[in-house]
């Protein structure tokens, strides 16, 4: 079930993608910075004596604060000035993003691995009386699929039906011509990336519930990068199937196929899935397809 | 004043078309050679500061000079060609190990036909050639898909390679000759009768290969091949329009560049580490050598040069300049700073100056010619 986690990673690449036509290698890096801040802020509310559910609030609120200032820096310093630029350059300035992100979290918030309890970990049992054994249900995969969908129909309204929604489209298409209407494109990029990092509070809650919130939390960004081949560079509900298809996917293929080659081939299978998606459907199972022209 | 070329007249085409046409490249490149072919060993060899130690050659210059030949490779790919590959460190991993099989020999058991292929173990200087070799034609089967994606479709169709190599060399033991802690270690470095062991030796050999794939690389790009690339780079349906074969151009750029990176790590597991595991050359190595090319200069020969040596450079400035200021930091805090620096130094350089301190020194040497009375 660990698709719906990098589907959730995978959404907030969707979100930029769609909204600014940058691809942002950083968003591994934006959970990471998100999850540190969450688990940190809490450890300390716990310590000094808040109520846990004080806590909580308290600490997510703060980590949306620095979401909401990462943003900012992010639009300020380095997508404005690189306004109107092709996608190869903001691509690698994304890069440049992950690696500040990736140092400043750790030096602020510690570079250890840090537990964080927010969902319930234990697991149910279903259908005990039709199979023997029943099936395992884990409850975090539960809230993870059901956070999942929330998020996504939430985000569809906020596309379709809100003012900076039709804002946001009509930037993704042409940034000129948005402009030349009087959309604020410095504005609209940082609600981009506020929500792209909220995305990321949240992968990072989740995830760091299962595993913890530690430097390795990065490599998920990397997983989520096939899935988004997968589903299709612009499209929500294709970065959810495509999570789904990878999760279910390299876990099936390390249970059939890893067995007869050496097995860790989780590492890769999700790549090479996407390589053959893209031989054959350059622009994934739900894209827009690419038309060029002079 | 120092940086003049009026009085250079070119009387003949050859003249004209030389690489470097101007007398003052010239005299630089030769006084930077005779430095690195002459002086480096002289120096070395009389202990005189600092070179008395073999820190410097070890740990500085022996890095700096293979790094930049892989940095080379990569440069022809993203920036001459400018189709993004995120998956060098695979290749260079493609060259050490196929240079290894090949340096200790290559026993295929085809037990289903009924018999073996097996090569005996072949000379070092062929068998790392030949691990640049089977990098390049690895490089353009992965180089295929670039004809119907590009761009950033691209860049995760190389990590692909990446991350399968990754995982070829750590468990198909086969590549290892059965090494059970995964690590091997490179045949003993023979070149016709020769061993390469000490240091300044291992330095010299990295020269030549690297002054010698550097002028070939350069006189590429500048031919028919290389406008090519650059005309793909720059538009790549203009370039299909105006006659080039988008496919021949894109294969043979992820031909020339996994061949030079390729080389590259051969010769970093052979002549750097000496014995190596697949970590070497994981999707760090890939990001790193990216960073060089970035901050040295894309689409420039020698901006792989700077940019090696910035990026191996930083990190032991980074710890030397604070313990030296009386403020020691950790050795976590360097890594996050280094981090830090490097991140904003890329997104710095792409606003500034896309084309990197390669570019900065042009404009330099622009400033001089007009130099003291600019217009």
């Amino acid at each position: 079930m660990s698709g719906v986690l990098y589907s959730l990673v995978a959404l907030g690449f969707v979100l930029i993608f769609k909204a600014s036509g940058v691809f942002n290698f950083a968003q591994g890096a934006m959970v990471l910075l998100a999850g540190l801040a969450l688990v940190r802020s809490l450890d300390l509310l716990v310590a000094n004596g808040f109520p846990l559910w004080v806590a909580i609030v308290l600490g997510i609120g703060f980590a949306a604060v620095i979401m909401a200032i990462t943003a900012w820096l992010i639009e300020r310093f380095v997508i404005g000035p690189l306004v109107n630029q092709d996608g190869l350059t903001l691509f690698m300035s994304t890069i440049g993003v992950t690696f500040i992100l990736e140092g400043a979290a750790q030096m602020i918030f510690g570079s250890g691995s840090y537990p964080l309890r927010l969902f319930p970990t234990d697991a149910w049992f279903l259908f005990e009386n039709l199979f023997p054994g029943g099936i395992l249900v884990n409850k975090l995969d539960v809230w993870g699929g059901f956070i999942a969908g929330v998020l996504v129909a939430g985000l569809a309204i906020f596309f379709q039906r809100t003012k900076t929604g039709r804002a946001l489209r009509a930037v993704a298409d042409d940034h000129m011509a948005a402009q030349s209407v009087g959309i604020p494109i410095g504005w609209i990029w940082f609600v981009v990336w506020l929500v792209a990092g909220l995305v990321a509070l949240v992968a990072a809650t989740v995830w760091g519930t299962k595993l913890g919130v530690q430097f390795s939390i990065t490599f998920l960004a990397l997983k989520a990068l096939p899935v988004l081949i997968i589903g299709g560079l612009t499209s929500v509900p294709g970065a959810i199937v495509g999570g789904l298809i990878v999760g279910a996917g390299e876990k099936l293929a390390e249970v059939f196929l890893g067995s007869h080659i050496g097995g860790g081939i989780e590492y890769w299978f999700a790549y090479v899935l996407a390589l053959a998606v893209l031989l054959v459907r350059p622009q994934g199972l739900f894209g827009e397809r690419i038309i060029e022209r002079i | 004043m120092l940086y003049r070329e009026a009085g250079q007249f070119k009387t003949t085409y050859a003249e004209d078309m030389a690489i470097f046409p101007i007398r003052q490249d010239r005299m630089a490149l030769a006084i930077l050679l005779g430095i690195a072919f002459i002086g480096v060993p002289l120096l070395a060899d009389f202990d005189i500061w600092p070179f008395g130690s073999d820190y410097l050659l070890r740990a500085i210059l022996l890095p700096f000079l293979i790094l930049a030949l892989a940095a080379i490779g990569v440069n022809i790919l993203v920036g001459y060609c400018g189709q993004i590959s995120l998956g060098s460190g695979a290749f260079m991993a493609i060259g050490a190990y196929s240079a290894y099989k090949l340096g200790t020999g290559v026993h295929i058991p085809l037990a289903w036909l009924g018999f073996a292929i097996s090569i005996p173990p072949l000379p070092v200087l062929l068998s790392i050639l030949l691990g640049g070799l089977a990098a390049a034609v690895v490089g353009i089967l992965f180089g295929v898909p670039s004809l119907r994606i590009k761009g950033l479709y691209l860049a995760v169709a190389t990590l692909a390679a990446q991350f399968f190599f990754d995982w070829v060399f750590l468990r198909v033991s086969w590549f290892t000759n059965y090494a059970p802690s995964g690590s091997v270690s490179a045949p003993t470095l023979d070149f016709f009768g020769l061993n390469v062991g000490t240091p300044i030796e291992r330095y010299m050999l990295c020269l030549i290969f690297v002054t010698v794939f550097a002028f070939l690389a350069k006189n590429l790009v500048r031919g028919n091949l290389g406008r090519q690339w650059m005309a793909i780079r720059d538009m790549d349906i203009a370039a299909e329009l105006i006659g080039i074969r988008p496919l021949y151009a894109k294969l043979t750029a992820f031909a020339v560049s996994s061949f030079i990176i390729g080389v590259a790590g051969a010769l970093w597991a052979f002549v750097y580490l000496g014995s190596w595991e697949p970590l070497a050359f994981s999707i760090d190595r890939s990001l790193q050598l990216l960073f060089m090319v970035i901050i040295g200069g894309l689409g420039s020969i020698m901006g792989a040069f700077v940019g090696a040596a910035f990026i191996l450079i930083l990190p032991i400035l980074l710890n030397r300049i604070p313990s030296e200021l009386g403020v020691p930091l950790s050795t976590e805090t360097i890594t996050h700073l280094e981090f830090i620096i490097f991140g904003s130094l890329i997104c710095y350089l792409l606003i500034k100056e896309p084309h990197g301190f390669a570019r900065l020194i042009s404009i330099g040497k622009e400033k001089l010619r007009l130099w003291p009375f600019p217009y």
